[in-house]
């Protein structure tokens, strides 16, 4: 460690490319948090995201109405408007709206800002979710939905055993897109203050006067952890391979 | 589907073809926008128990909408541009990543790799900070405002989408083609340019405005950098009018019902092109 720490001191001191955080723990405290914070971001609303995805599909095809009208005017809407705006209107205009709680004599919100960035970036990506999960469960056969009622199964234990896995698989290529995506959007949190690595790193560079060297650096972190991303469902992609199908 | 279904009687799943995710129509862009109408109404009510001094939060909006419509005028301005920009650079990239000269190919497929991987905030704080506020050329200084270095920074994503979707759109046209137009003799530019290139334009029109909503979308991002679009005078006016927390629904209610006014249509025409213009 220490020496990547004097390479990067003494990369400073000839060239003048000053990556702080490489050898300035503190500067590297704040990048390695934000780190921490965008991982945490990531996870939660990809999982989230996903969950709420497979059960807006669930809902899409039911057959009664009153059930299928509210998450098709959550996907149309959560689809036509900024993520950014949907942040703020959640954050400012729903997080003002609910109660403060008190806790040790403090009064704070009842959600803050890290919260609300999950909820709403979940229910944005979830929105596309709902449209690739439904694609997915269109290419599963009718035959194959009349053999699970002929055994037995039940619509929901038909859908979680039968159609979900063989939808998943059919539309993964479309997830593997909207998660990236998701991944990309987490920078949106920037803008209620959640101190996540654009954050830091734009702490750092005014601190430090190293735009240039953050910038690079920033774009790097998201390259790889979108390269991680798309290695991963790729990974997952052949594992859930059915064998002798697909191309 | 049903030439398929024919095809594979006894298959447990069917070969499928993917359809690119698309709307469905299922609530009418009128009843959509009631419904926006509605929510916003419930919550402009719902928190009115203000004094008579105060404005409700629907006067409100009424009272700065002109300034509001403004903001989000620019938006649309930002977003033309930089969809004009980005689309000529983009489809000067995507005849790159085709090209034979494999260097070239490379270098462009690195290019687009980068910029649609990357998220498009963080391109935006790239040409932010990193292009000067003015520059100097044959000793006449132009000055860059910080919409057009933002337009600038929209523009930088959407090229690199574009250039995917000529690939696309290029890749998705039968290989028989090039070589029919080989054997009529002509060039690789001229198959290019007479032949691929207009039967392509109906292939990238729907992803192309898909491209297109996106942006328009991503706009509000500018606010963030502080290029005064609808999204910051939506925080001036709240702030204008006492910063009373209760106008922070309706005022952003108010933003997301124009963008949903605008990006929806775009929507439902692209799905209706997709479905014209389906391949296959």
């Amino acid at each position: 460690m220490q020496a990547i720490a004097d390479w990067f001191q003494r990369l400073y001191e000839t060239t003048g490319l000053n990556f702080s955080v490489f050898y300035d723990a503190y500067d590297w405290d704040r990048y390695f948090s934000g780190l921490k914070m965008t991982l945490l971001l990531s996870v939660t609303t990809i999982l989230l995201s996903l969950i709420i995805g497979a059960v807006g599909a669930l809902l899409q095809g039911s057959p009664s109405i009153l059930l299928r009208l509210p998450v098709n005017a959550f996907v149309v809407v959560f689809r036509n408007t900024p993520p950014l705006v949907q942040l703020f209107f959640f954050y400012f205009g729903l997080g003002t709206m609910l109660p403060a709680v008190e806790t040790a004599g403090m009064r704070v919100p009842l959600l803050n800002n890290v919260q609300w960035a999950i909820i709403s970036l979940s229910l944005f990506a979830a929105a596309f979710n709902v449209e690739i999960f439904r694609s997915g469960i269109e290419a599963v056969p009718r035959t194959t939905l009349e053999a699970a009622e002929a055994l037995g199964y039940t619509r929901l234990k038909a859908y979680i055993h039968i159609v979900l896995p063989l939808a998943i698989r059919v539309c993964l290529p479309a997830l593997n897109n909207n998660l990236v995506n998701l991944l990309k959007t987490t920078t949106l949190a920037y803008a209620i203050a959640v101190p996540e690595t654009l954050y830091a790193v734009k702490q750092i560079w005014s601190e430090s006067q190293n735009v240039f060297e953050m910038m690079v650096l920033l774009l790097a972190t998201y390259g790889i952890l979108v390269g991680i991303l798309v290695w991963l469902m790729h990974r997952w992609e052949q594992a859930m391979r059915i064998p002798g199908y697909a191309r | 589907m049903n030439d398929a279904e024919r095809g594979h009687r006894l298959a447990v799943l069917l070969p499928y073809r993917l359809a690119p995710p698309r709307m469905t129509v299922r609530i009418s862009p009128p009843s959509a926008a009631i419904l926006c109408f509605c929510a916003i109404m419930a919550a402009s009510t719902a928190w009115a128990q203000s004094g008579p001094a105060m404005l409700s939060p629907l006067q409100v909006i009424l009272k700065w909408s002109p300034l509001l419509l403004w903001g989000f005028g620019f938006n649309i301005l930002i977003s033309l541009l930089s969809m004009v920009l980005g689309t000529i650079a983009g489809v000067g990239l995507g005849l790159a990543l085709l090209s034979e000269f494999r260097p070239l190919a490379a270098a462009s497929w690195l290019i687009t790799q980068f910029f649609r991987n990357a998220p498009w905030l963080v391109l935006l704080f790239f040409v932010m900070f990193l292009v000067p506020f003015q520059v100097t050329l044959f000793k006449t200084t132009i000055p860059l405002p910080d919409w057009i270095k933002a337009t600038v920074g929209f523009a930088l994503p959407v090229m690199a989408n574009v250039a995917e979707v000529v690939r696309g759109a290029v890749r998705s046209i039968p290989s028989t083609q090039w070589e029919a137009a080989e054997s009529l003799s002509f060039t690789p530019r001229q198959t290019m340019w007479l032949i691929m290139l207009p039967q392509c334009i109906k292939r990238m029109l729907p992803p192309w405005m898909n491209v297109y909503a996106l942006v328009t979308m991503s706009t509000v991002l500018a606010s963030i950098v502080g290029v005064s679009e609808m999204l910051t005078l939506t925080a001036q006016v709240h702030a204008a009018e006492g910063g009373r927390p209760e106008l922070f629904a309706p005022l952003y209610g108010f933003a997301l019902l124009c963008f949903f006014l605008y990006c929806y249509p775009i929507n439902l025409w692209t799905a209706r092109l997709e479905r014209r213009y389906r391949v296959r």
